[in-house]
């Protein structure tokens, strides 16, 4: 006991003043990361720079490569993770579209590799603002997906993405969206553990007997055809499975290990316990929803925010209980899906197919807004929950869905 | 703290001194099923032999993935993965990076292991070339980048790449009424252009399985020199080239005697032809491109005026500054050689 107080005292958090690209730099120093690549587009490419000096301060020992492009960028740490790197990649917007065919195949080799997508508008037209269509791509494809809000659970979530992409149960990659500008650039105070207590919650990767090394001479990913596809793609499914469990328990140890953490890791509840209206969204939309929420309860209004933080898995049942108690839903989307039902972003009809077993279904009202990184504003957010309030009163969810701050 | 470089330390790989000195063990056996005739399979296997089992290989999608590595049966010996059409050159650097970094920080046992990523014509001359370029420029990896150059998709159909000779039948160009020429572009000059592009890239070299020997100790001397090289292998293919199987070997001797393909080394910036490729420099006089091409389908529609086009372009190769290496001519020469006009 006496020798745990010791490294207790020792083993502080520091205070930094840190933007959401340096804490993703800070947890990867903290995570020992050996190969790392860096290509140029905006908003991710603040995390590379970030990590170059910590390459050349000596803060961190890693393989820094700059690739000739995204798909080379992916492709490098695949490799490098198959001889047993832990590695680190990432993107934006149609540089994330760019590495597609490297992003496709990593689930199926069961590379546990972690990225993190700044979150930006697909060309063209050139937009540097937030969208969230580009990391939803992988959504299907047996990466896992999660959206951060803040510089502090931009550095918790990266240690904690490592600690469940290279659990053996699940070995699958993991990408880490984080809102272009509103979280990339923007600082805050943000607690930085030290390595000692790192160490006790992410333990060393380890490949085992699907490392590519001269003493195990494996063959991997040799032609299939329809002869095993279809149950490499059920391998891929049952890992995603048993995620939400490895999910569940690295949320646990992080909470004992640094005493902080939520205790739901899928998503933050913001007044929703009471709640006749809860909104959901990613990401730093939260900020205005927030604001806006606690303006309508200070008139009477009973309304909540549901954070979704993971994406991939989705949190059904957990979601589902948390919603159901509602009179409305409302969901903001931040990315489009040209041509779904109700013509609805992805979110939006993610929740809907979520509810369509569940015993009470409040009705559903949907929202596109902030495309492109343009401003959701408190207006945007009380004109949502009027309409919210409507559905509420009449029992209908709502048939089309609604564009916020459009000039019509 | 001053940064520490950590030594490209690389195998000990002596040249094998004649066919009796080469060593029994394989490394690339059977599991595989490739075409009667194969060439490309020949050169895996050599490729493998010269390098030995302490070796990672990395193969980019073409007929050597597909034809060779079925699920539930392999022909590698040694630790083999596939990588995607245009990524040998990030294979190669992605895999020594890895190794490198976790040796160098005491994860894992430091030893040299050999780096080979091969690619086929399609995924290392059109879809790859970037990357196998930015490859090139690491000098601080070792690795190996081979590419079987069959001169056609021919995992795929037989479609034309950037490496496919003027005017051959392809699926992607076949002769018809309106059009007998098709595919007008001219092949690219792939071991030229890495020896020239990569000031630090330390060996570029053209091999030929026909050469068996010769062939095993360039990829040796690839891999010991340190840093990133490069091999650009001529491999006749009987389905693509449209010939009688036994004729692989004796196509790929033509297509040197010829001059269609020379075989050189670059190494540190010192060309070094070999083979018969010395002798055609050092005076020995080439034969004419037609017993190369008339021995092969995919020219079957070419007229004399076909060959005599193929003919001269193959001459052009020989004016230039260093002959069938570099297409480039000084330009006081050139001068020179207007004015005699």
């Amino acid at each position: 006991m006496a020798v745990e107080t010791k490294a207790a005292q020792a083993a502080e958090d520091k205070e930094l003043l840190i933007s959401g690209s340096e804490a993703v730099a800070e947890a990867l120093t903290l995570a020992d990361i050996d190969v790392v690549t860096a290509y140029p587009i905006r908003p991710y490419d603040t995390v590379m720079q970030a990590i170059a000096k910590k390459i050349s301060g000596g803060q961190l020992q890693a393989e820094y490569i700059v690739a000739e492009g995204e798909h080379s960028q992916f492709e490098i740490v695949k490799h490098a993770s198959m001889v047993n790197a832990r590695v680190f990649c990432g993107s934006s917007g149609v540089g994330w579209a760019y590495a597609m065919e490297c992003l496709v195949v990593t689930p199926s080799l069961r590379v546990p590799m972690v990225a993190l997508v700044g979150n930006r508008a697909l060309d063209d037209p050139g937009a540097f603002g937030v969208e969230h269509n580009d990391a939803l791509f992988v959504r299907d494809l047996g990466w896992m997906l999660c959206w951060i809000d803040t510089s502090q659970e931009a550095l918790d979530t990266t240690l904690i993405a490592y600690r469940v992409a290279e659990d053996r149960r699940v070995f699958l990659p993991l990408a880490i969206s984080a809102d272009g500008a509103f979280l990339t650039h923007s600082q805050a105070i943000t607690m930085v553990p030290p390595k000692e207590k790192v160490d006790r919650f992410l333990p060393r990767y380890d490949r085992g007997d699907l490392q590519l090394h001269p003493d195990n001479p494996i063959t991997v990913a040799p032609q299939v055809n329809e002869d095993w596809v279809i149950e490499i793609r059920r391998q891929t499914n049952e890992a995603m499975k048993r995620a939400t469990t490895v999910i569940e328990e690295a949320y646990t140890d992080f909470r004992r290990v640094f005493g902080r953490g939520p205790e739901n890791p899928w998503f933050e509840e913001y007044m929703t316990e009471d709640a006749d209206v809860i909104l959901i969204g990613m990401g730093t939309i939260s900020l205005p929803l927030k604001v806006a929420i606690r303006e309508m309860r200070a008139k009477g209004k009973k309304v909540g925010l549901v954070r979704l933080r993971w994406f991939r898995p989705f949190p059904t049942d957990r979601l589902v209980a948390a919603l159901s108690k509602a009179h409305a839903i409302g969901v903001i989307d931040r990315d489009y899906s040209f041509g779904s039902p109700f013509g609805s972003g992805v979110v939006a009809n993610e929740v809907r197919a979520a509810m369509y077993n569940a015993a009470t279904r409040p009705p559903l009202v949907s929202f596109t807004g902030g495309l492109g990184g343009r401003e959701v504003t408190l207006e945007d957010v009380h004109k949502v929950t009027e309409m919210c309030f409507a559905a509420a009163a009449s029992g209908k969810s709502d048939v089309q869905t609604h564009w916020l701050g459009v000039r019509e | 703290m001053a940064e520490t470089t950590f030594p490209n330390a690389t195998q000990v790989l002596e040249p094998f001194r004649g066919i009796k000195r080469v060593t029994m063990e394989e490394y690339f056996t059977s599991g595989h099923r490739t075409c009667q005739g194969c060439e490309s399979a020949l050169v895996m296997k050599l490729m493998v032999k010269a390098a030995g089992p302490r070796t990672i290989v990395l193969g980019s999608t073409g007929c050597m993935y597909v034809a060779n590595t079925t699920y539930y049966t392999t022909p590698w010996v040694v630790p083999w993965m596939h990588t995607q059409l245009g990524s040998s050159g990030s294979a190669a650097l992605g895999t020594a990076a890895g190794l490198k970094s976790l040796m160098r920080k005491g994860k894992m046992k430091a030893e040299p292991i050999n780096v080979i990523a091969f690619c086929g014509d399609g995924g290392g001359a059109d879809m790859g070339i970037g990357a196998i370029s930015a490859t090139l420029t690491h000098k601080e990896y070792n690795s190996l980048i081979l590419l079987y150059d069959n001169e056609s998709y021919a995992n795929t159909d037989i479609q034309l790449s950037g490496m496919t000779p003027y005017g051959a039948h392809t699926t992607f160009s076949p002769p018809g009424k309106a059009k007998r020429i098709i595919h007008t572009r001219w092949k690219k000059n792939m071991a030229g252009m890495m020896a020239a592009g990569h000031p630090e890239c330390r060996y570029v070299a053209t091999v030929c399985a026909s050469f068996a020997v010769d062939m095993m100790n360039k990829v040796r001397r690839a891999l010991t020199i340190g840093g990133p090289t490069f091999i650009h292998s001529l491999d006749p293919c009987p389905k693509g080239w449209d010939y009688d199987p036994m004729l692989s070997h004796e196509l790929g001797e033509l297509a040197i005697e010829t001059g269609v393909f020379p075989l050189y080394e670059v190494e540190d910036g010192q060309v070094k032809y070999y083979g018969k490729t010395k002798s055609i420099v050092e005076g020995r006089p080439r034969k004419p491109v037609r017993e190369y091409l008339l021995k092969q389908g995919r020219f079957a529609h070419f007229t004399e005026e076909d060959l005599a086009y193929f003919q001269a372009k193959v001459d052009e190769m020989w004016q230039w500054e260093i002959p069938a290496v570099v297409p480039f001519r000084r330009l006081d020469r050139a001068k020179a050689a207007l004015e005699v006009k």
